[in-house]
């Protein structure tokens, strides 16, 4: 093999079964993993199905496992590897196969929906809506999500137990819940949401889906941890709260 | 013929983009029965990478701006080829439409006094965009789709519309196809909104994603509806140019806008020798007063850096064919000298990612190489102003589908207000006239079935041509024969090859079987593709003058005869025509709006 060819081995088959299929392809410089993608289906493999649209890394939608990472295909440098390095694309595995790479997420626009909508309080008296930057800031940076969606594949409550997505919305809505509590304007509730039905309980704060966001959103520690601070600190007695804290017993 | 399910509703929009999702929002809040249908997953449209920000003159920063001065700008930078009337509407609705994005959870960058804040822009004469950092068109799109959702307005996802279907004189449904399955699939309806975006898919170097291939001017095209000055492409001054792979992505006109420059291969900041005359009492001359506009807009001219996009393009071109190009062709993009590192981390975060991640450039460190890339369409189809209303009894348009708004040229920021302006105006007037029908039309099987053996030929073909390679092969044709120079012996060769590549369509082969086969996809996208880089090139022949997005280096000059004329595209017998249509004469009151300077 010419040192100038990248190898991939790419994910091909549907939900009744299929294979990994290895492919070479002539290496180009700055060329990202779905440059390949779209090298193969122009010259290879024509009905290779894959999602994408902006390739720029703002749209979210080209989300693979690539050498078992979740990652977006149009922002994964292939000089990342090492030369000669197999690369493997896979689709993402928590959600039901379509087809190669692309994956049924409906689950996704479901778990949205259940999520009551923003309710603003009532305008300044100048009928302005006033609001400080500092404010804004902390679910500005829910809102730079571009909704991919790794970080509900790679979250292990529902990508190694499927039986919990009836139960739980996964990070990106724990993280929507999130940032409609922290929303300077919004007056609705949603706290008993985030504990019951969106079944925050269920995060153990492993911080996976922090590492795979491509927006480099935290989270963990911005949105879910203190979404949890917020729940305990609403459904439970606030003395009993704090002297379990104190003595450290649950 | 296969079995295909249909559903009924009094209003499709077609696209789920800002305009589309506004439309939804309208349509359904009129009481009409409402389905929004779209290419990719909803959330994804392009509609998400507009970057800057959307111009509205609410006077946040500058509190002498008014929809005035807005009104002017715009008809300004689309070189007067605009639809007065839409330039006014936008101007005037443009503030109440951001202010309602707010009351739907949109979370803009504030001002000092906690208001929405607003940035410079190419062409603008004050501060008037409202932005969330560099990525504005996020919150817009998500703000919106979280609002269809709110609403409950039914959905329909990758689902691929291809064909109109008429009763008579006006529409009755569409056809197409779900991605996922193949399976075929037919709406049956009142009135449809296209809201579809652009074209630029037909270029080898553009911004734009897979889903921008005309497909709502191909499909009203084949209605009976027009389209108009199709050849008034924009091609953005900066996109990226290397590596390779990434060429075209858009660098966002926010860098100047946030006090960036662009310098040719000598350092010069060139941009000062490019000074058109329209533009001269307007544009500062010399480097401190183009620095000190930034802040202090009254005793100092607008950068030249800022001027529109047409000219900037123009001058970046020019540049690199003088030998005073950057490394890869392109010229450079410096603010890494000019702002402090957390300033333009803050402001510009994702172009701060984009550079980091695709080309290894710290852009707080080094300059950016940016050059020319197909952005928009700044014409499209010819719609009433007030109603959006096509020629074709109950076809609206709204968006980048439609034309009018921008003229030959679109000020940046202007693409995001006209969404959410004619967005809500389609979604307004398609309700009344369901309303105002007395009959539903009907669906006609024949036409319906007659659709469906179109969309499945490329299967049953005895050809062998790879839909991979006709479109490779049609953007080298659309980038070098219709690209920002235009030449008559260029275009006329660009008609023979597109008449060409349409017949290696016919002869186009696809493998494989009907489930989420990209090939088919593009197959029958290119259908649209070739329909509208043929228009575009019939009107740039038509068009012997240089204006705006329109630049021929055989007639260089701007001619007032095509100034007052709109490039009108229709199909007749079949073959597309383009005719010479005078633009209404602009209402007095306006006339004088347009003679103030500075």
């Amino acid at each position: 093999m010419p040192p100038s060819d990248v190898t991939m081995r790419v994910w091909r088959g549907d939900a009744k079964g299929g294979a990994f299929k290895d492919f070479q392809v002539p290496a180009a410089e700055g060329m990202v993993v779905l440059d390949v993608i779209h090298t193969l289906q122009a010259t290879q493999a024509p009905d290779l199905a894959c999602r994408w649209n902006c390739k720029a890394g703002k749209c979210g939608s080209c989300s693979a496992e690539i050498n078992g990472k979740p990652r977006l295909m149009c922002m994964t440098r292939m000089d990342t590897f090492q030369p000669g390095e197999t690369v493997t694309v896979s689709p993402i595995k928590t959600f039901p196969l379509v087809r190669d790479l692309v994956t049924d997420v409906s689950y996704n626009y479901e778990k949205a929906r259940e999520i009551p909508s923003f309710t603003p309080g009532p305008k300044e008296a100048d009928g302005t809506r006033r609001m400080w930057q500092e404010d804004v800031e902390r679910s500005q940076e829910f809102r730079k999500c571009i909704e991919c969606f790794l970080c509900q594949d790679v979250c292990h409550v529902i990508r190694d137990h499927p039986e919990n997505k009836k139960q739980f919305a996964g990070p990106r809505f724990l993280m929507r819940i999130a940032e409609l509590e922290m929303h300077p304007l919004d007056v609705n509730d949603r706290l008993e949401l985030a504990r019951a039905k969106a079944g925050l309980g269920f995060c153990n704060i492993t911080k996976c889906c922090t590492e795979v966001c491509p927006e480099h959103i935290h989270i963990t520690d911005n949105a879910i941890i203190p979404l949890k601070e917020r729940v305990v600190t609403e459904s439970y007695d606030p003395i009993v709260w704090l002297a379990r804290k104190l003595t450290g017993k649950s | 013929m296969e079995a295909y399910k249909t559903y009924d509703y009094d209003v499709i929009v077609i696209g789920a983009g800002g305009a589309g999702l506004r439309a939804a929002i309208e349509a359904h809040g009129q009481g009409v029965k409402v389905a929004l249908v779209c290419k990719s997953l909803l959330g994804k449209a392009h509609t998400v990478m507009a970057e800057g920000g959307m111009a509205a003159a609410m006077g946040n920063v500058w509190k002498e701006d008014n929809w005035q001065v807005h009104f002017r700008d715009t008809m300004r930078g689309g070189k007067l080829l605009n639809n007065w009337r839409m330039a006014e509407l936008h101007a005037k609705e443009s503030p109440e439409r951001v202010l309602e994005l707010e009351e739907w959870g949109a979370l803009f960058d504030r001002t000092k006094d906690g208001l929405i804040s607003q940035r410079d822009f190419g062409g603008h004469r004050y501060a008037r965009l409202a932005h969330v950092g560099d990525r504005t068109g996020l919150e817009l799109i998500r703000t919106l789709q979280q609002r269809v959702v709110a609403l409950g307005i039914d959905v329909y996802m990758e689902c691929n519309l291809q064909r109109l279907i008429k009763d008579g004189d006006r529409v009755a449904g569409a056809v197409g196809y779900w991605r996922a399955t193949g399976e075929l699939v037919a709406f049956k309806c009142k009135a449809i909104i296209l809201s579809t975006g652009g074209v630029g898919k037909a270029w080898k170097f553009t911004s734009n994603s897979w889903e921008c291939t005309g497909d709502g001017i191909s499909l009203a095209l084949d209605a009976g509806a027009e389209a108009i000055d199709l050849e008034c492409i924009q091609f953005h001054p900066t996109g990226m140019v290397w590596p390779p792979s990434v060429r075209g992505i858009l660098v966002t006109e926010g860098v100047r806008g946030d006090g960036g420059t662009l310098k040719n291969a000598e350092g010069a900041r060139f941009m000062f020798n490019y000074i058109p005359e329209f533009f001269k009492s307007e544009t500062a001359d010399n480097e401190k007063e183009a620095d000190g506009w930034y802040d202090d807009k009254k005793s100092n001219r607008r950068t030249p850096d800022l001027l529109p996009r047409d000219e900037v393009a123009r001058a970046i071109n020019s540049e690199v064919k003088a030998g005073r190009g950057s490394p890869h062709g392109g010229v450079f993009l410096d603010i890494a000298s000019r702002r402090p590192a957390d300033y333009i981390r803050k402001r510009l975060p994702s172009m701060y990612h984009q550079f980091k991640e695709l080309a290894g450039v710290d852009i707080t460190k080094e300059a950016m190489e940016v050059g020319p890339t197909c952005h928009y369409l700044n014409g499209g189809l010819r719609v009433e102003a007030d109603s959006t209303a096509t020629k074709v009894a109950g076809l609206f348009a709204a968006g980048e589908v439609a034309g009018g708004l921008h003229g030959a040229n679109r000020l940046g920021g202007n693409s995001l207000s006209d969404l959410v302006v004619f967005g809500r105006r389609a979604g307004l007037y398609a309700a009344e006239y369901v309303r105002s029908l007395k009959s539903a039309g009907a669906l006609d099987g024949g036409q319906v079935e007659t659709a469906i053996r179109t969309l499945l030929a490329p299967f049953d073909s005895k050809g062998r041509e790879n839909p991979y390679a006709i479109h490779a092969d049609l953007q080298e044709c659309m980038q070098t024969l219709v690209g920002i120079i235009r030449t008559e012996g260029e275009l006329r060769k660009a008609l023979e090859e597109i008449a060409v590549l349409r017949q290696r369509l016919a002869r186009a082969k696809v493998e494989g079987g009907r489930a989420f086969n990209p090939a088919w996809h593009l197959a029958l996208d290119l259908h649209s593709m070739l329909t509208v880089s043929e228009a575009t090139t019939l009107g740039a022949l038509e068009r012997k003058e240089s204006r705006g997005g329109h630049t021929r280096d055989d007639y260089p000059f701007a001619d007032d005869r095509y100034g007052a004329v709109n490039m009108v595209i229709k199909r007749k017998d079949g073959a597309l025509t383009v005719t010479q249509e005078p633009i209404p004469p602009l209402r007095e009151d306006l006339k004088a709006l347009l003679k103030e300077t500075k």
